[in-house]
């Protein structure tokens, strides 16, 4: 067995050579490894967060939130349809209490039409022939429409895609560093922001929906019915940003959907910080038409349902531009600004897990790990050659093609290398170190129970390898089991384990035992100083 | 000049002998860790029960006492504030429900954590980074950790249900490559080395964090190891010596694997003596778990995997059926061409 056929010597250089090819790159500072050709430039370990230094926050979407936008939005369609409808269908009693849209025709004979028209408005989801809505009639007069639970995932999940691209966009408008945002499970958005230390800003950023509209003022409410928060038809109260409440039209004007730019600036009368956007043609247009109808009337400029502002109308505006003035200062303004032009969130944010690491306290634990990672190598190499002699060069040969293997295979995967990473490679380094032992040992034992020399080897390799196997079988099933469960730092470790454990048993078996075979050989010794 | 032996050849220390020594010291630290983890508690890290962790460098070594009293007069909460092995190094954590949050309680009583407290903590973190910055200037704020109760329940009962089932899966492997009674040996073992580490995290208080499960895991790995290559060679001797009683039998084969425990630990213990030496401080905690998992491993691979055996009854009788009826082990074996 310790005859190796030439194709397999071959195929045991060449996967190891390519293993230490590929972990070069990792190696080599940024500047260096840019002037590599591309494929090798791309084969490189990135580093955690917490190596790197870096900002990381988990953002959960609110779930109920885009229900009841999902209700909200049927609700508008259902009017709309109905009034649109021939011959016209009158709705009364209009309900969207418990996530369920109920109403009545007022006349009892359109209740047929009704239902068609309800029909019409919801949509096939996927292959199954499962629709959107459930449409379905109470006691023959209610019409109740019902999301469907396919329905309301499906509107999860294309709210949360929106909500991924705008807040890339927020985080990162020019599209050039290098962040993450991902999806992470069904409702939440991770992101990582290598270099940045203090998230707060970007808190800040993320945590408004930036919901942008022009409504105009209903001038005909009552102050005392709009202070107990009563609305009249077709208008809705919204708190004033100075404090107080206000009455306000419930059709929107214009929004924040129809902008084109907007940026920080100053207002010119007072020299306060102030936002200025410029609609795109359509809302230009309408922003035109609304204000050269209401001429003397104040409008409400509202952010995320807080009424920023609400001026009057002097003269029409017709250049398709405006500015927002309300308390800002150069920075919100700024952050504003930023967050209009990436375009609303289509649910709001909340911040679940937030951690950050500064580049000095990364570089710090990267530097303080190579200089324990090298020492404790060489006190490795020392206390295996002292004990084992030749075999323990080999050993110490095999240690370090094992280190280097497990970083090529890394870089080939991109993995990302974490603290606790750094760990699984000690883990791994351990077990490579034991399977040597192992076998070394085994040697040691069939020598002395006076077996020839090749003969020795051969069965100590045979003998220790099944305990070798299962050994790092038992780690293989802890590696799965804490990548399948593990959350960030946890799954890192998972992944420098499972991927120690192929290279160790490869070096430790395979490639140590050829390193042997080649000795004996050559050199045919009668003896071994073992 | 002959190789390092630390273990003379054809050593024979009769280790079985001393297994009810041995039983009795782990029931006391079995007991002593269950009533540390009990009395004590675990300190446990804002991963599992959601909160702030906030880590400071100051420009000289600060006053613990003038930092704790400037903290806790902000009114955040209970503030648990440690210096690190380099006393310009301060750690700071404001766990949501205090000093004394425990995520078992917490979570398995309600089923979900405290929702709805982000923003709050958020809010905090914020205020505590302020507070410093102004109160210390030059302060670096190296690094900020902030968990919702909601996200702190997720990570502690996947974390759980993940160690659970890592030993689950790895005793059923055992049964399926050796025998039902090794599997329950590997089991008790596990659960033995488990308990102790618990101990050990409370008698230290040193910070239970996410990463400690990685540590668990590793000391697992660490001690199924032993338990492994001893059992491998129990059943080779079963095989061999078919007349031989079970404690000798026992006795030779820790005796013959003995060499190769104390070289693999002696190459364990110097480097991870050297990673908690020289090593980036953050991973201190894990580094120390490790150092005494080996300990406690190899002490367990001895006295609690091999005597379980015998209080198992296995006889060379166990192994009878697998040698008519070649076992996974003998093939992974041969697979190595065996031709001269």
């Amino acid at each position: 067995m310790l005859d190796f056929p030439r194709w397999k010597v071959w195929l045991v250089i060449v996967a190891t050579v390519l293993g230490i090819i590929a972990a070069i790159p990792s190696m080599l500072p940024e500047a260096t490894r840019n002037q590599l050709p591309g494929w090798l430039k791309n084969t490189h370990i990135n580093l955690g967060l917490d190596l790197s230094g870096g900002s990381h926050l988990l953002l959960e979407a609110d779930t109920a939130d885009v229900r009841k936008q999902q209700i909200d939005r049927m609700e508008e369609t259902i009017r709309t349809e109905m009034r649109r409808a021939s011959p016209r269908v009158d709705i009364s009693d209009i309900s969207t209490a418990n996530g369920v849209l109920s109403f009545m025709p007022r006349n009892p004979a359109q209740l047929d039409q009704a239902v068609d028209i309800a029909r019409q408005q919801t949509n096939g989801i996927g292959i199954g022939g499962q629709r959107d809505w459930n449409v379905a009639v109470r006691d023959s007069t209610r019409i109740v429409m019902t999301p469907t639970e396919a329905g309301i995932n499906y509107e999860i999940d294309s709210a949360l895609e929106t909500a991924r691209n705008v807040v890339a966009k927020r985080i990162d408008p020019e599209g050039t560093k290098e962040i993450t945002v991902v999806r992470q499970g069904s409702d939440r958005i991770l992101v990582q922001v290598p270099g940045l230390q203090d998230p707060e800003g970007l808190k800040r950023i993320l945590g408004k929906t930036a919901k942008l509209e022009f409504k105009l003022v209903d001038l005909n409410a009552d102050p005392a019915e709009v202070a107990a928060g009563r609305a009249p038809a077709g208008s809705q109260i919204l708190p004033l940003q100075a404090g107080g409440k206000i009455a306000v039209k419930r059709r929107v004007m214009v929004s924040g959907d129809e902008l084109n730019d907007a940026r920080q600036d100053f207002d010119p009368q007072s020299g306060n910080p102030a936002v200025s956007i410029r609609f795109n043609n359509a809302g230009g247009r309408k922003f035109g038409r609304v204000t050269a109808e209401n001429v003397g009337k104040p409008f409400a400029i509202i952010l995320d349902n807080v009424v920023l502002s609400a001026p009057n109308i002097n003269e029409p505006i017709l250049g398709g531009s405006a500015q927002i003035s309300g308390n800002f200062t150069v920075e919100s303004g700024n952050e504003l600004a930023i967050s209009l032009r990436s375009g609303k969130l289509p649910v709001a944010l909340k911040v679940i897990e937030e951690s950050s690491v500064s580049a000095e306290l990364g570089q710090d634990s990267i530097q303080k790990g190579v200089l324990a990672g090298i020492l404790a190598t060489l006190a490795l190499i020392f206390y295996m050659i002292i004990t084992y002699f030749r075999f323990g060069v080999y050993t110490t040969i095999a240690l370090l093609v094992n280190g280097l293997l497990v970083l090529g295979l890394m870089a080939i995967f991109n993995a990302t290398l974490t603290l606790p990473g750094i760990a699984g490679f000690v883990l791994t380094i351990g077990a490579a170190v034991d399977a040597n032992v192992l076998i070394n040992e085994r040697i040691r034992e069939e020598l002395r129970r006076g077996r020839h020399t090749i003969q020795a080897v051969e069965f100590g390799f045979k003998e220790a390898s099944t305990a070798i196997f299962d050994a790092n079988f038992t780690n293989v099933i802890s590696a799965i089991i804490l990548f399948w469960f593990g959350s960030g730092p946890i799954k890192g470790f998972a992944v420098v384990l499972a991927l120690g454990i192929a290279t160790s048993v490869f070096t430790g078996v395979t490639f140590t035992r050829l390193l042997v075979s080649q000795y004996l050989q050559r050199n045919r010794p009668k003896t071994l100083n073992l | 000049m002959r190789p390092l032996k630390f273990v003379p050849d054809n050593t024979n220390i009769a280790f079985l002998s001393y297994r009810w020594w041995a039983l009795a010291l782990s029931v006391l630290l079995l007991t002593a860790s269950v009533a540390l983890v009990a009395i004590n508690g675990l300190n446990w890290g804002i991963d599992f029960v959601g909160g702030q962790s906030i880590r400071v460098t100051f420009q000289k070594p600060v006053n613990m006492g003038d930092l704790r009293s400037r903290l806790e007069g902000m009114d955040v909460g209970d503030v648990v504030i440690q210096q690190m092995t380099d006393p310009k190094v301060v750690s700071i954590r404001i766990p949501l429900d205090g000093e004394a949050a425990n995520p078992i309680g917490k979570c398995l009583g309600k089923g979900v954590g405290k929702e709805g407290a982000s923003d709050q903590s958020n809010r905090i973190a914020s205020k505590v980074r302020g507070e410093l910055i102004r109160a210390y200037p030059g302060v670096n704020i190296g690094a900020v950790n902030s968990v919702s109760g909601k996200v702190g329940c997720e990570l502690f009962s996947t974390g759980s249900i993940a160690l659970g089932l890592a030993m689950l899966g790895i005793s059923l492997f055992i049964w399926f490559r050796f025998e039902w009674q090794f599997g329950v040996g590997a089991l008790v073992t596990l659960f033995h080395d488990v308990v102790l580490t618990f101990g050990f995290f409370a008698l230290t208080r040193l910070n239970f964090d996410l990463n400690v499960i990685a540590a668990i895991l590793t000391i697992i790995g660490y001690s199924l190891n032993d338990t492994i290559v001893i059992y491998d060679r129990i059943r080779e001797n079963l095989r061999k010596y078919r007349k031989m009683e079970i404690e000798p039998l026992l006795n030779l084969s820790v005796n013959e694997t003995l060499s190769r425990t104390v070289t693999t630990s002696m190459s364990l213990i110097i480097t991870l003596a050297i990673l908690l030496l020289v090593g980036p401080d953050s991973i201190f905690g894990f580094t120390a778990s490790m150092l005494l998992g080996i300990v406690i491993g190899t002490f367990s691979s001895f006295y609690i995997s091999a005597p379980v055996l015998i209080w198992l009854s296995v006889t060379s009788d166990s192994f009878i059926q697998q040698e008519t009826n070649k076992s996974g082990a003998e093939r992974i074996g041969e697979s190595f061409p065996d031709k001269k």
